[in-house]
């Protein structure tokens, strides 16, 4: 079997000087001899990885076929988000973690070829047919992942969509959270502009629990409901000094520069303040996103400071990786107990505390035990807290009898999204916490499945035309 | 796109504008606010809701130019649209009878203040306003706070109207004085608030300040706003911007008001610069 494909990246010396794409994808020979890799399985595994089903063998063979537009077809069959979800899933643990390929050798690089199907299928307005125009309308609060899929699934079955969108621009996470360099925003802009062909309804600067409850939507003639309004409510660890001036949460820091586009400040108007050191807490997906960022704005030094060691860290391997090169310095088995700030209430360096590792704990990892007496001080000019995040509690708490957890989760149907009140639904990371797009896109279609059931059985299938 | 349909100008740089908000005025509360963004290069900025008209399907904001946002508002008339337009936002202020209310207002804090002065009138309370400002010229909304306030205190800093000097200057008198006062709101810069909270500390009045804090979504997503108040943090967008004034650490509010101050001159400076050469923008 030959060698699997590996995506041309930029140079890290360079690439920590501009916010560009790292990743420059394949190129079509690469894609070929890759596409040549998969063994097209009868029963293909790699499909039970992935959430949202997509057929991966068929369209790997259109490619093989030399028909490329006709395989961004068959994964929009399943996958409105493609250009995506072959960018920031963690495929590892997905398509390719169960492919046959990668029993014996290294699995096909299916990320690598969806993305290079999505980004070099020829370019066109063109929308699948949708067969049918159904009256019921639907709303869809929260325009990240999760939102998007059920969105664009509803459309496709025919329903008037709106989709609610609290900030000013669509996307969710895929806007604010996830970097330009690993995810372009021009691409975020294409999805979300084909699902508006589609005929999907985006209302921005609407947030849903404030601007609009949920009854006044229903009220507006909204049959059902999908909530996909995120984790976006930023934990921090209540340790001293966590309010100082310089301490971002990580969806501060990361929203004042991807939203807000503060990497080219002063043109545009919102500023970031990065100082020469950074310390980002944590070393999850967020953190490395963090961390990185912070390089190409131009910190000198940029420490991640996780509890755990390198095993533990939750970071997809490739982040890591691509952090390493970058010249992150990596501070593991490591917790902060203090900040320290100076007379202007600015951050000037955080106290740790070594960690060791004992037995594993509930998330199955060994936990971490504070080693006495061995306190140490980072000079730092920036802390990033990127420990996690948890449901914003806007909609839910304005939204009568919704059954939430005690965490303030959504409780919904694992399989159809459905929650304690008929015809509401949610999913994705509302009701898992934070997880992955692609689990939230697989969460978005199972409910717009279920919508459409419900719907249909409420109304006896109002087909207009 | 909010539309804004009437301006006036209150005071030097002080404009108040009413925009068109159909959704924002149906489930606006007093101690709301809004974050508005005026361009695509723009940022977020949180402005109180002064006022709303069910009705008329419309909010009033007062903008004060203190940095390039609020400047290029300024330039904006009736019949301009704003960008974005998000809210209403924050917690509501609790509107009970508690008896005597002292609305005390430093500057643009007259703003916020008055929707809350206006609630609490109509639910029964007895509304004493002490308005301050620098001079007599800047002090806003006098009007609209006299028709709900039984007695009106003024205090500028250069004495043109009512007692010379800072507005807690007559709160403390009023105080001292031996009036009743069930509760406190105070609305203005910080310092302000913080002297306010320390009167009234010594009487054991409850005080209700809301907060300015800078912050990018409104939303509790950023947690960019987060204060301190009664050694918990709370995020001001969701869980205020009212609080309790006795318990809220002023010093860090202040530290993180001012974390932003050089960029903001940046900002400025090219706003300036940009009128300058392009004449009306």
């Amino acid at each position: 079997m030959s060698k699997r494909v590996e995506a041309i990246k930029q140079d890290p010396q360079v690439r920590i000087r501009n916010f560009d794409e790292v990743s420059d994808g394949i190129t079509s020979e690469m894609a070929l001899a890759e596409a040549a890799r998969c063994l097209q399985c009868k029963k293909p595994a790699c499909v039970k990885g992935c959430p949202v089903e997509v057929p991966i063998p068929q369209f790997i063979q259109a490619l093989k076929d030399g028909q490329v537009d006709n395989a961004l077809a068959i994964i929009k069959e399943k996958n409105s988000l493609p250009a995506i979800c072959g960018r920031v899933c963690p495929q590892e643990n997905q398509c390719e973690k169960y492919c046959v390929v990668g029993r014996k050798g290294e699995p096909v690089a299916i990320g690598l070829l969806e993305r290079h199907v999505a980004d070099n299928a020829a370019k066109t307005d063109a929308i699948p047919e949708i067969p049918v125009k159904r009256r019921e309308k639907v709303a869809v609060i929260g325009s990240g992942p999760a939102g998007l899929t059920a969105a664009a699934d509803l459309a496709l079955l025919g329903y008037p969509v709106t989709v609610f969108e609290s900030l000013h621009e669509a996307g969710g996470v895929l806007r604010y959270g996830i970097p330009e360099f690993r995810l372009p925003k021009k691409i975020v802009d294409e999805e979300i502009n084909y699902i508006r062909r589609l005929g999907v309804d985006f209302q921005v600067n609407v947030a849903v629990g404030q601007t609009v409850t949920i009854d006044e939507l229903k009220e507006e003639g909204y049959q059902a409901v999908f909530i996909g309004t995120g984790a976006g409510l930023p934990y921090f660890l209540n340790i001293p000094g966590e309010s100082l001036a310089g301490v971002y949460s990580a969806n501060e820091f990361l929203t004042r520069v991807n939203l807000m586009k503060a990497y080219v400040f002063p043109k545009y108007d919102t500023p970031v303040r990065v100082g020469k050191r950074v310390c980002v807490f944590g070393a999850g997906n967020v953190a490395m996103d963090a961390a990185r960022t912070a390089l190409r704005l131009g910190a000198a030094e940029v420490n991640i400071v996780y509890r755990r060691s390198r095993e533990e860290m939750p970071a997809r391997a490739e982040e890591i990786e691509n952090a390493l090169e970058e010249g992150v310095n990596f501070i593991c088995l490591s917790s902060p107990l203090r900040i320290l700030g100076n007379e202007q209430g600015e951050v000037v360096g955080v106290v740790c505390q070594k960690m060791r590792l004992g037995e594993p704990d509930a998330s199955g990892r060994r936990s971490p035990i504070p080693i006495p007496d061995s306190e140490f001080q980072i000079d730092t000019d920036t802390v990033i807290v990127a420990i996690g995040q948890g449901p914003n509690p806007i909609l839910t708490r304005t939204t009568q009898g919704l059954t939430v957890t005690k965490h303030g989760y959504i409780v919904a149907d694992e399989n159809t999204g459905a929650t304690n009140i008929p015809g509401f639904y949610a999913g994705g990371d509302i009701v898992t916490g934070a997880a992955t797009v692609i689990a939230a896109m697989g969460a978005g279609k199972r409910a717009a499945a279920a919508i459409h059931e419900y719907l249909l059985s409420k109304s006896n299938a109002t087909v207009s035309q | 796109m909010a539309r804004i349909i009437e301006k006036k100008q209150l005071a030097n740089k002080i404009n108040l504008y009413v925009v068109e908000a159909p959704r924002i005025a149906r489930n606006a509360q007093p101690g709301q606010f809004i974050v508005l963004r005026l361009t695509e290069q723009g940022e977020r900025i949180p402005l109180t809701i002064a006022d709303y008209d069910r009705e008329r399907g419309a909010i009033t904001l007062v903008v004060q130019e203190v940095g390039k946002s609020t400047a290029q508002m300024a330039l904006m008339e009736p019949g301009d649209d704003i960008l974005d337009l998000l809210g209403p936002l924050g917690t509501p202020i609790e509107i009970k009878k508690v008896g005597r209310v002292a609305c005390v207002c430093g500057g643009l804090g007259a703003a916020p203040i008055y929707p809350k002065a206006k609630a609490l009138k109509e639910a029964g309370n007895e509304i004493v306003t002490f308005l301050g400002a620098q001079t007599e010229a800047m002090l806003i909304l006098r009007d609209e706070l006299s028709a709900v306030s039984s007695e009106m205190y003024y205090a500028t800093d250069d004495g043109s109207l009512g007692s010379k000097g800072f507005v807690t200057g007559p709160l403390q008198e009023y105080l001292a004085a031996g009036n009743q006062v069930d509760e406190v709101i105070a609305v203005g810069p910080v310092p302000m608030m913080r002297s306010v909270c320390n009167v009234t500390k010594e009487y054991g009045i409850p005080t209700i300040v809301s907060l300015n804090a800078v912050m990018v979504d409104g939303t509790g997503m950023c947690g960019g706003c987060r204060v301190t108040v009664g050694g918990e943090t709370k995020f001001t967008c969701t869980d205020g911007p009212a609080f309790d004034g006795h318990l809220v650490d002023f010093d860090e509010l202040s530290a993180r008001q001012r974390f932003y101050r050089k960029a903001e001159q940046v900002s400025m400076q090219e706003h300036v610069c940009r009128i300058g050469l392009g004449g009306n923008e």
